[in-house]
């Protein structure tokens, strides 16, 4: 089993690999937004106090979601490129940085809209709200940090150490931020809803979160697979691949 | 010990240059004071309540730090010294500790003494005064530590200083939040000791893996 894996470590043949996964994962994630999107806009009831307005909640919550687990894909494989030389890793962690950053400005984009009719404003120096900027100036700095230098592998490694200070840098930022908001302005930390969710709005809820989390992956595949040709531009392979293909303008 | 000598002849070496070189520690201080000095013209009315001198003074210090960085690696990569750091037998980490400390020796402590003085300029009460001294004694080093490491990764790099400012200051923000939050409870009289607490486990927490991450970082930007 171990060869097996050695295998789709080569990045040749992850390339492989992701061609045929991608488009069942897109497949699936089109299923599954459809399905939540029905279940979340239609079928799902209006909230006694926030109205129709609460519904933003299902691109919201899974977009928060996948910005940090964005963060612990990038960091997870700049683990693997720096400690194991995965060459894999370092292009993983590359394609992940912008999708990340993606998903933690949705989630700051959704959440300002969803503050402005609840809270009365666009933006408030809530614990979470701070967080979540905060992860998005780790996420841009990672990204500034690899477009700096040119050499790609020295540019993942310099990338893969930054993201493992951030690792542990986000706890560190969250709760401090934490202790930093309840000491300023308890007032303004506004819970949203009741602590427990109606199973009909919970439902939609959990399927977007899952479709969000396929489409992640699909795109991260897409992604990966465009930084492994640019990566192993000078190989046989990739010419030989381009060649073949009627798009040579992908490396150029 | 050999290794601990070779960390005590870089401390001894960086502390020689940066003296000689004065723009180096003076250059810094001298923006950290028009920094300060920015806030009263921009407040208008020319006069900066108290409540808001160890917002200024952090903010202050946070900027003058950051731009103070760039010359912990600069003149060792140009000349090529850093190589032989790295390929030196010692270790790394604790080399690159030697460097932090040198910095923090050199670019830090004037701006901290120069910091008690301008906040008492400025009206702050004694009690928070010593608070916010404290607060930066026990926060800056942390500012040195993360600062190497993030030197590390930009060494050499177009547009390295603002690229190093981008990394490094949401990772000082934790920082920031609790020295000014401490001089902030000191001066309405309430209790400071659990950020004091929080400042201690970050500076602890920097010194023992930052050098480590610093040393990764930089083998990275030299190989």
């Amino acid at each position: 089993m171990f060869a097996s894996w050695h295998k789709y470590a080569s990045l040749m043949h992850f390339h492989a690999l992701s061609q045929r996964v991608s488009p069942w994962c897109f497949g699936l994630s089109a299923v599954l937004f459809a399905a939540g999107l029905i279940g979340g806009l239609g079928l799902a009831p209006t909230d006694y106090q926030q109205g129709e307005s609460f519904r933003i909640i299902y691109v919201h919550v899974p977009s928060a979601w996948l910005s940090m687990f964005a963060y612990i894909v990038m960091a997870t494989a700049g683990a693997l490129s720096l400690i194991w030389k995965v060459k894999l890793g370092e292009v993983i962690a590359r394609a992940c940085a912008p999708l990340g950053a993606s998903f933690t400005a949705l989630a700051l984009v959704t959440g300002a809209l969803w503050g402005k009719p609840m809270w009365g404003t666009w933006w408030a120096w809530d614990a979470r709200l701070t967080s979540e900027l905060l992860l998005l100036f780790l996420y841009l700095g990672y990204i500034a940090l690899q477009a700096a230098i040119d050499d790609r592998r020295a540019a993942a490694r310099a990338g893969a150490v930054l993201a493992l200070v951030g690792v542990v840098n986000i706890p560190i930022i969250h709760y401090s931020v934490e202790w930093w908001s309840t000491l300023h302005q308890p007032a303004t930390i506004t819970k949203l809803g009741a602590p427990s969710i109606a199973t009909s709005m919970l439902i939609p809820l959990l399927l977007m979160a899952f479709a969000s989390q396929v489409f992640f992956f699909a795109v991260l595949l897409v992604r990966t697979r465009c930084e492994i040709l640019e990566f192993e531009r000078h190989t046989q392979w990739v010419k030989a691949l381009v060649g073949r293909s009627s798009m040579p303008t992908v490396i150029a | 010990m050999n290794f601990m000598r070779a960390a005590a002849a870089i401390l001894q070496r960086d502390i020689r240059r940066l003296l000689r070189r004065r723009g180096q520690w003076t250059q810094p201080l001298m923006f950290f004071v028009m920094v300060v000095v920015l806030f009263p013209f921009a407040l208008g009315s020319g006069e900066i309540t108290a409540s808001i001198v160890p917002a200024v003074v952090w903010t202050a210090m946070l900027l003058a730090t950051t731009l103070s960085l760039e010359e912990i690696f600069r003149s060792d990569f140009d000349d090529g010294s850093l190589d032989q750091l790295a390929l030196s037998p010692h270790p790394l980490p604790l080399l690159l500790l030697a460097k932090a400390i040198a910095h923090w020796l050199t670019a830090l402590l004037p701006l901290i003494l120069m910091a008690g003085a301008l906040a008492r300029a400025l009206n702050l009460a004694p009690t928070p005064l010593w608070t916010l001294l404290v607060t930066l004694l026990l926060g800056t080093p942390v500012f040195s530590l993360v600062g190497t490491l993030a030197s590390a990764l930009t060494i050499g790099l177009r547009g390295g200083a603002l690229l190093l400012a981008l990394i490094v200051m949401p990772l000082y923000i934790p920082v920031l939040i609790f020295g000014a939050g401490a001089v902030n409870n000191a001066a309405l009289g309430l209790p400071t000791s659990g950020e004091m607490f929080f400042l201690a486990g970050l500076a602890v927490l920097a010194a023992t893996l930052a050098p480590f991450a610093a040393a990764a970082g930089l083998r990275s930007r030299l190989s």
